[in-house]
């Protein structure tokens, strides 16, 4: 885990950049459905093709042009470089694309980036080794192949900025919606407790 | 998923005039968590799709009021939001899922029936036209009303507890603002043309209205997975006492009709009587009387009726 970064390598050469390359949208095609009643009552109608967006993702703003049918997954790890939220179901039912969206958990697959626009996002890439929770998710080997890892880690951020003194009955709650394969859940909840000596306040540091 | 148009209006007004007056053209965006699959699966192939999230009116829950877009952790957040409904909402547990989702679309959520989620439609047909739920996987299709043409189950856990509770809804459309019972939301569709809800595709579902009348209620589910699953069945009780004998009851049960299933059967069965096991036995069996399973899922009958027994019970105290 690494801190807040750029959206390019310093070579200049991105990871997801080749991605980026192909996902090349059709463009601005005309209006798929005609209201005009609906232009002049003032919702302004966009798409289909790419359309500019700004994310504004661990403090900074970033700015991209996407079709309104990419999800703020795809947009984090296709079009931002910020591989950390992993896509596994895309169906909401697994957790492993985990990010915070306004303080609070959600699954990135299932959200639309432009739902996200004027929203405070906040990803793992926020987060340093040395903060509680990945430090104790070290601790306490809460990983085997590691893929569900980033989104159990946000969601046990998102969880313990929200609930400062948690039972562990409330560790089992707050991180339901996130399953792992390899079966860490044990190494998961001690992970929790013990980071939640310390993750206190944690919402106020600047994100 | 199919390239779409977006826009998100500030208002209903707005919104409503973004629609279409034919289904498949547009569809609304609450929290996304069905729509996005059925987006993904090619399910829905929309042309636009109209947002929310900018409408500030339809937030919010009070005693008498639930906003469409009130999230399951608003209604959660509220003490005042009586026990079925919030017993209901507790069995989504998964907090993103809660962070996200909103009450409006948890009652119109599509069914999850895997022949609908796999483009056989919503009736489940093969290309010849054939049902394929009465001979296929059907343990966890209805076994109540399901005489044909509809097999699925109706998916919405918060609709049985609004709908013991006397909720009404409102909906907004090109010709203005409609109240109705809750009930009629819901349909089974006898045609392909035909939804298992009865909104019109330019409606716009705006919230929820609860009389209060200080009805006891609880709701009651059997689930095979405790979390990232819908229950297999459940059931919805609101009991009107004077002293200890139930003065009127209303049962409604989830998860084994193609809409929220009330039971007047049951209802009778508790009037003018004191609520014991034998009652709540009594009620629970009238319940599931008229129950036709499909060949793999005669477990839900006796799994239908614990959910009633239970949540009677319960509601009693
Ligand atoms: C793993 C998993 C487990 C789940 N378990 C349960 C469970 O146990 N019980 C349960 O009840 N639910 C369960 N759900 C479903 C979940 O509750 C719903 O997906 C969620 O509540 C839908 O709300 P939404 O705001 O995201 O709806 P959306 O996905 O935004 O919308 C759903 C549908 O309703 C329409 N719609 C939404 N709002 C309006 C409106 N105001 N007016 C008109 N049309 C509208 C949309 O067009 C769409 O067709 C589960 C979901 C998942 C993924
Ligand atoms: S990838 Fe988003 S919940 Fe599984
Ligand atoms: S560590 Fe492998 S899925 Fe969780």
């Amino acid at each position: 885990m690494v801190g807040p970064k750029e959206t390019q390598q310093p070579n200049g050469f991105s990871r997801r950049s080749f991605i980026q390359g192909v996902s090349v949208g059709s463009g601005a095609a005309g209006a798929l459905l005609a209201t005009p009643e609906a232009k002049a009552a003032g919702g302004d109608v966009v798409g289909p093709g790419a359309v500019s967006m700004t994310l504004r993702i661990n403090g900074r703003n970033h700015s991209l042009e996407a079709e309104p049918r990419v999800t703020l997954l795809d947009a984090l790890r296709d079009r931002l470089d910020m591989t950390g939220a992993k896509k596994v179901c895309d169906r909401a039912t697994c957790g492993a694309c985990t990010v915070m969206v306004d303080g609070q958990a959600v699954y990135a697959c299932t959200m639309l980036a432009i739902e996200a626009e004027g929203r405070e996002i906040r990803t793992i890439e926020s987060l340093s080794a040395n903060d509680p929770v990945p430090r104790n998710f070290v601790k306490h080997d809460a990983q085997q192949c590691g893929f569900c890892t980033p989104g159990f880690v946000m969601a046990c951020q998102s969880f313990l900025e929200n609930n400062p003194n948690p039972s562990q009955a409330d560790v089992e709650a707050g991180l339901s919606g996130n399953i792992c394969r390899c079966g860490t859940y044990v190494g998961v909840r001690l992970a929790a407790l013990d980071a939640a000596k310390e993750v206190k306040g944690g919402r106020r540091r600047g994100y | 998923m199919e390239a779409f148009e977006y826009a998100a209006p500030n208002s209903v007004k707005e919104a409503v005039g973004l629609l279409s007056s034919n289904w498949g053209e547009a569809d609304v965006l609450a929290g996304g968590t069905d729509l996005l699959s059925l987006l993904k699966e090619g399910v829905h192939t929309p042309k636009r799709v109209v947002s929310l999230k900018n409408v500030s009116g339809l937030k919010g829950v009070s005693a008498s009021r639930i906003g469409a877009t009130a999230t399951i952790a608003e209604l959660l957040g509220n003490s005042s939001v009586p026990a079925a409904v919030r017993q209901a909402a507790e069995g989504i547990t998964s907090p993103q899922m809660r962070a996200m989702g909103t009450v409006g679309g948890e009652l119109l959520q599509r069914p999850r029936c895997w022949y609908f989620r796999n483009g056989y439609g919503l009736l489940g047909k093969d290309a010849k036209g054939k049902s394929l739920a009465p001979n296929g996987e059907n343990q966890y299709h209805a076994i109540l009303g399901n005489k044909g043409p509809a097999y699925f189950v109706s998916a919405s856990s918060l609709a049985p507890a609004l709908i013991a509770l006397e909720a009404t809804v409102t909906v907004t459309g090109p010709d203005g603002e409609d109240e109705m019972p809750l009930e009629k939301l819901f349909q089974t569709p006898s045609s392909d043309s035909q939804r298992e809800n009865t909104l019109q595709p330019n409606q716009v579902l705006t919230g929820i209205n609860l009389p209060g009348g200080g009805a006891r209620s609880a709701t009651y589910e059997v689930r095979q997975r405790q979390l990232m699953d819908w229950p297999l069945a459940s059931a919805s009780v609101a009991l009107k006492m004077s002293g200890d004998t139930v003065e009127s009851a209303r049962v409604v049960l989830g998860h084994v009709a193609p809409t929220p299933w009330r039971s007047s059967d049951a209802e009778r069965a508790l009037a003018g009587k004191a609520v014991s096991e034998d009652t709540a036995m009594a009620a629970a069996k009238a319940a599931l009387s008229a129950a036709t399973p499909l060949s793999r899922n005669k477990h839900k009958v006796q799994l239908a009726r614990v959910a009633v027994k239970r949540a009677i019970l319960q509601a009693a105290g």
